[in-house]
């Protein structure tokens, strides 16, 4: 039941140095990563895919690189998890769903694009909740994922496969997608360091829509720095996605080591009680942050508590739009029926899982005329609302603290038939997707039960660089046993 | 709302979704009944406008690497059942 600590691979830093200098090869660091797949995959099911032949060409590239002299990148040779809703070409891209199942993308994902050309290797395709709607993964068509730190329990979700694959030393570095929580709340409950970036930091180009004003891909990684590494290669402008943002990938090293000192830091009373032992985390590491010179205070914000509800109707409105496309015409599965109508919906009713079903149900009759201005409109006028709020928050503190999450990993089957209990899970990552905010969790404590609790530091938009300052400063007050990776 | 989601779906999972969807809705109730007079809506976190690129030909998709991930293709084509009815 309890899990014991596991060495890992080494920090991202270490194993670029020792690949770029030609100590050890690219494919032996591969073939560490690949082993420890081979030892866990059977209990963990982290991958949809493990694509151990494009990862073997991929390393030998780096390889040959370093012996012809020249610098494969800043990530050489580091092996890498994507979350199986960006788009890699000739390799399956399922979403987790039946509906996608063996669908073989035309073209990259610009971050994956990104990951190739610094170096790093990827390993494979991770499991998700079908069309990253869920918190525990047990909404994936190809069965659940289990948490390293206890295979009874949920590793978090939708990002869940990326996240235990790190937390069990697997790889030193994933990605997901967060959309209300899907990269923080399964970075918390597997006890690694998950990071949100503002909206428009990093291109969208090649990953699976969900909700589109909502959606972001980041890092997972054991430790802030590795994350901040990451998310630096990742970040920047792309023309292939009009929202990308205009201007040069974040910073983030430079100046990780500088700490807290006169940093005004405000703990949200609000989502204190959300959860007792997560909430004593929250106060525990704002003592911590007080100790190295942060000025510390709490700060009641309301109006975020209208995120949860807002987001669960501007999530699957979104979704019901953005999977319209799966119609059995251009991609996936097909089930035929007479007229086209009916071929639509059959495939659908058959390709989709019950949550997404749920959803895109939730989202037409949100958008449906008659209840559009009751639903959705009022949901975009309470997103203003969140966002005038945290404006207001921000004239006084640099950083705000949360829970990640209300409660630590939960047991398969709790939460899955009742899906309000389900969404309450995101209830403290929304309002900062809202906002278009960066977020991360770092792990910060285990409970009575050995479980680990984390912290979640949010900041402004564009606020990367004082928000992973303070990660680091947190991770550095943390226990070391309340982060993996483990060995379950 | 299946029919308009278009969603075949059987009578058990009409009930439940019926049921859960009452009970979502009941949730979300909350921002239905907000006061928002004067409150503009958000549709997305930053507005950007007029994002233009330079009008030069570039390569599209392979026609044949597309078309091979079709269900059904025909001549070059995705092939479909019939769309439109008999004629009244």
């Amino acid at each position: 039941m309890t899990a014991s600590p596991a060495p890992g691979l080494g920090s991202l830093a270490g194993i670029a140095a020792s690949v770029r200098a030609g100590e050890r090869s690219a494919r032996a660091v591969l073939a560490v990563s690949l082993d420890r797949v081979r030892e866990l995959e059977g209990d963990l099911h982290c991958f949809n895919e493990v694509t151990v032949e494009a990862a073997e060409a991929d390393a030998d590239a780096v390889d040959r690189m370093v012996r012809s002299g020249l610098d494969p990148g800043p990530l050489a040779g580091v092996p890498v998890a994507l979350k199986d809703n960006l788009c890699t070409v000739g390799i399956p891209t399922t979403c987790s769903s039946k509906i996608l199942a063996g669908w073989l993308p035309p073209y990259d994902a610009t971050v994956v694009s990104r990951l190739r050309d610094a170096g790093a290797v990827a390993i494979g395709k991770t499991n998700l909740d079908e069309f990253a709607m869920g918190s525990s993964t047990e909404n994936s068509a190809f069965g659940p994922t289990r948490n390293p730190w206890d295979l009874g329990r949920v590793p978090g979700g939708s990002s869940g496969g990326s996240a235990a694959a790190v937390a069990a030393g697997m790889v030193p570095l994933a990605f997901g997608s967060d959309t209300g929580g899907s990269i923080r709340q399964p970075a918390a409950l597997c006890g690694i360091v998950g990071v949100k970036p503002t909206y428009g930091v990093v291109s969208r180009y090649g990953l699976i829509a969900f909700a589109s004003s909502l959606d972001q891909i980041g890092p997972f990684a054991i430790t802030v720095a590795d994350a901040a590494l990451g998310l630096e290669v990742i970040a920047g402008h792309d023309p292939m996605d009009s929202t990308s943002l205009d201007r040069p990938a974040p910073s983030l090293l430079d100046t990780l080591d500088e700490g807290v000192s006169g940093l005004r830091v405000g703990i949200v009373a609000d989502f204190l009680s959300a959860g007792s032992e997560c909430g004593d985390a929250v106060v525990a590491a704002a003592e911590a942050l007080a100790a190295a010179g942060a000025k510390v205070d709490q700060v009641r914000i309301p109006e975020l508590l209208l995120g949860l509800p807002a987001y669960y109707v501007i999530a699957p409105a979104e979704a019901s739009s953005n999977l319209s496309r799966y119609d059995g015409v251009r991609y996936g599965l097909r089930v035929d029926g007479p007229d086209a109508e009916t071929m639509n919906a059959r495939t659908r009713g058959e390709g989709f899982g019950a949550e997404v079903k749920r959803r895109i149900m939730m989202g037409t009759y949100a958008l449906s005329a008659g209840y559009y201005d009751a639903y959705y409109g009022q949901a975009q006028k309470a997103r203003t609302l969140v966002i005038r709020a945290f404006e207001t928050a921000y004239r006084d503190f640099d950083v705000l603290l949360t829970p990640t999450t209300p409660s630590v990993a939960f047991p398969f089957g709790s939460k899955v038939d009742d899906p309000i209990e389900m969404y309450m899970c995101d209830l403290c990552s929304i309002p900062s997707s809202l906002a278009g905010h960066p977020a991360a969790s770092v792990p910060f404590a285990l409970n009575p039960e050995g479980l680990p609790i984390g912290v979640q530091v949010l900041a402004p938009a564009l606020g990367e660089a004082v928000m992973m300052r303070v990660a680091a400063s947190l991770e550095a007050a943390a226990p070391r046993e309340s982060r993996g990776p483990v060995t379950p | 709302m299946a029919r308009l989601a278009r969603l075949a779906l059987d009578e058990d999972e009409v009930g439940r979704y019926a049921m859960q969807l009452s009970a979502i809705l009941e949730h979300v109730d909350a921002v239905r009944r907000l006061d928002t007079a004067d409150v503009p809506p958000t549709a997305h976190p930053f507005p950007v406008e007029n994002v233009l690129r330079s009008d030069t030909e570039r390569p599209s998709l392979d026609r044949e690497v597309v078309l091979a991930q079709a269900p059904v293709a025909e001549n070059d084509r995705f092939r479909v059942p019939r769309i439109m009815g008999e004629a009244p």
